[in-house]
């Protein structure tokens, strides 16, 4: 048995208050949509909007960091033991089969982990967010161009984007407890230590 | 456009990267409504006390004579006056190229003035119109009184022409009770400025009693408190009518004829009217008058109208608003053949022999439809289908017409006749016009003179066989304009079945409008959340069995 120092303490905060925010935003989104009732729509929709702008300052902090640190490289997709990740997944993991994937501090996501964050930060992220801005600038739509730009499709992209915000926050929170024991990642993310076979 | 936003958490933003704000400074009014009211609240001083004036000294016989007095100084205002539609009762409008007002429209109250001046001209800014002969070039004929009164005696009563009474009459006839002459040396020596109590003798009164037609027009806008009006509040602003129906040459500003339902030219400056109504929201509070705080609010305002939100219910004063008037049933009489009158629980009359049947109510809350100004009529002689719901009038626009704006309508139902083998909307004669008036319905009883007789002075055809048919006949809801914290919350809209659920084209957030992207996205979530249970619970199995 190993540890090793994966995520640094930006990272971890970055991660939690990250995890807050999209947790409130998500309880306060879909009440906006009309799926249920906490808070009522019109402070549901105050506090959408102020999180909206504490996570966008949280991400413009997160932006400079990876690229200063070269922590961005972390999300470069690989194919290579997707296939053999998939297997332990499927089988291994209940026959406790040695992980398939050792982590360093170079690679701390395994191949599908990587997969899953580059699909959140190239689909799902941006088709939330651009949808959110234009539902926050809606008065000024016409100032880009956009005037004949229906609502609807702009409510539409924001929602299958929550949707599939929410579905990998099930996921995501899953595969937590699928380390090297169940509760060995979730510690990393906390102290930022992970014990490594 | 200016933008207004501020979001405390853009501070953040700002703060960490020192961005330039200049763009999103928030943009405070400087003169709030608090400041302007107090000045509007004082009465407004007069250079001239009429009393003083040598031609009121004098005693006068009737109101044209009253008129001669006034035209000696004031010599342009009978002029002035014939251009009106308060006048002429007639309107075309440009866009349709309908004839309007009230000489040419018809309604579902007591459907047309045809055939029934002596009756409605105590509603019309003049003297002696009873039948198609009047001039209306005549300038004595204008009666100057009816708006400028500012004692509160002077009554124009219904069945004079236009003429209030100056002999001691018995009111309503037979009735008992007196009606004492009326002083026109102390209402001459009296007149003054317009108010809500003289736009009211007429615009409270409307469909033949207070509150009946309008819904956000009646006599609880004399002394309204603030809940009732903002603006009009007798304690607040104190707005006359006169303070949004700006006046020019005796012209009002802001007809019902040809509305103006979206104003986006913003508020409009002293000198720079360029022909704009000055009768709208819009023209003081401009199109983003939400503060940055509630900036949110400001994105509605390219689709709904102020008075959406700010009118939450009409008749929001002591008085019920007539909602469905059904003349069919009318003519009933009881077992000696007298007028019935049949009270409601509330004490007001819910069936005359003379009338129908009625409902009212009170607190309403308005219909919602797109209009973009424009309204157009069934008028004299427009085909109707007999089997279908009529409308009397059907306020234009839509979903993809730039210039319309959702706004809240009063919408009058009820049943009147109309001629089965022409199709075409019937009015007839209501009131006795004196001197063995046989046709009068409200005399006989009898549809066939009574129609007969009204459609005879219309020019349109009449077959001599009516039926009655079901109409609708909106009315824009503008008055009655709430405190802000009354205004609508967000939540009476943006809910399933809210306030706008009957409006077509409109995506609202919160009203559960895309099934199926939820089932399909909570769907996906849902076998997501099994599958990870059912391998976590496998995981747990497995590992218990090792070890």
């Amino acid at each position: 048995m190993e540890r090793i120092y994966i995520f640094k303490r930006f990272e971890r905060f970055w991660h939690w208050s990250q995890a807050l925010l999209i947790i409130f935003m998500m309880a306060t989104g879909f009440e906006i949509h009309g799926s249920y009732r906490i808070f009522g729509f019109e402070d549901a929709v105050s506090y959408h909007t102020t999180a909206a702008w504490l996570l966008i300052g949280l991400w413009v902090f997160a932006i400079f960091w990876h690229f200063t640190t070269g922590e961005w490289k972390q999300y470069i997709p690989t194919m290579e033991k997707v296939d053999a990740m998939m297997k332990y997944y499927i089988t291994g993991i209940f026959t406790h089969a040695p992980h398939p994937f050792r982590q360093t501090t170079l690679r701390k996501h395994n191949p599908l982990q990587r997969l899953a964050y580059l699909f959140v930060l190239l689909l799902i992220n941006p088709l939330i967010w651009i949808s959110g801005w234009l539902y926050l600038f809606y008065n000024d739509w016409a100032m880009v161009g956009l005037e004949n730009l229906p609502l609807q499709w702009v409510a539409y992209a924001h929602v299958a984007g929550a949707f599939m915000m929410l579905i990998f926050f099930i996921a995501h929170v899953y595969l937590a407890t699928a380390g090297h024991t169940a509760t060995s990642h979730i510690k990393a993310m906390v102290t930022g230590w992970e014990e490594v076979d | 456009m200016k933008t207004t936003r501020f979001h405390w958490g853009l501070l953040l933003l700002v703060g960490g990267l020192c961005l330039s704000t200049t763009g999103y400074a928030a943009l405070q009014p400087t003169d709030t409504p608090a400041t302007i009211g107090k000045e509007s609240a004082r009465k407004a001083p007069s250079t001239a006390d009429h009393t003083k004036f040598k031609e009121l000294q004098r005693s006068f016989k009737d109101g044209p004579a009253v008129t001669e007095a006034c035209l000696q100084c004031h010599t342009e205002a009978a002029k002035q006056v014939h251009s009106t539609k308060h006048w002429t009762w007639e309107y075309l409008n440009p866009a349709t190229t309908q004839k309007l007002g009230k000489k040419n429209v018809i309604n579902n109250f007591c459907t047309s003035v045809s055939s029934n001046q002596t009756f409605c001209s105590a509603c019309h800014v003049g003297y002696g119109w009873s039948d198609d002969s009047f001039d209306f070039s005549k300038e004595s004929s204008v009666d100057c009184l009816v708006c400028h009164d500012t004692t509160g005696k002077y009554k124009k009563i219904p069945g004079l022409s236009g003429h209030p009474n100056y002999d001691r009459i018995e009111l309503p006839p037979l009735s008992g009770k007196f009606r004492e002459a009326t002083d026109l040396q102390a209402i001459a020596r009296n007149v003054g400025k317009t108010s809500r109590e003289t736009c009211g003798t007429c615009h409270f009164y409307g469909g033949g009693g207070d509150a009946v037609k309008h819904g956000d027009l009646d006599s609880s806008l004399k002394t309204p408190k603030r809940y009732l009006d903002v603006h009009m509040d007798a304690d607040g602003l104190n707005f006359s009518c006169g303070e949004c129906h700006l006046s020019d040459a005796h012209q009002v500003a802001g007809s019902r004829y040809a509305p103006t339902a979206s104003d986006k030219d913003g508020i409009l400056m002293r000198g720079k009217d360029h022909g704009r109504n000055p009768a709208t929201c819009q023209s003081c509070h401009g199109s983003t008058p939400h503060p940055a705080q509630h900036a949110k609010l400001n994105d509605h305002t390219d689709k709904v109208a102020c008075q959406t939100c700010h009118i939450p219910e009409y008749a929001r004063g002591a008085p019920s608003t007539k909602m469905t008037w059904d003349w069919s049933t009318a003519g009933r009489l009881d077992e000696n053949g007298k007028r019935l009158q049949i009270m409601n629980s509330a004490g007001m009359v819910a069936y005359d022999s003379k009338k129908g049947d009625f409902t009212y109510d009170r607190y309403v809350i308005p219909e919602y439809v797109w209009f973009n100004g424009n309204i157009k009529y069934t008028l004299f002689g427009d085909k109707v289908d007999g089997s279908e719901m009529v409308k009397i009038n059907e306020f234009m626009g839509g979903p993809d017409d730039p210039d319309s704006l959702i706004w809240p309508v009063k919408v009058f139902r009820g049943k009147q006749p109309y001629d089965v083998e022409h199709q075409t909307l019937a009015v007839f004669h209501t009131a006795d016009k004196g001197d063995k008036d046989e046709a009068a319905f409200w005399s006989n009883y009898d549809w066939e003179k009574a129609l007969e007789a009204g459609m005879a002075t219309t020019g349109v055809p009449y077959s001599g066989k009516h039926d009655f048919v079901a109409t609708e006949m909106s009315w824009p809801i503008t008055h009655m304009v709430a405190p802000k914290g009354d205004a609508l919350s967000c939540e009476q809209c943006h809910k399933e079945n809210g306030r706008l659920k009957d409006v077509k084209g409109i995506y609202m957030p919160g009203a559960n409008n895309t099934p199926l992207l939820d089932t399909l996205g909570f769907g996906i979530a849902l076998l997501t959340l099994i599958g990870v249970l059912i391998h976590g619970g496998i995981r747990v199995y497995s590992a218990r069995k090792e070890g």
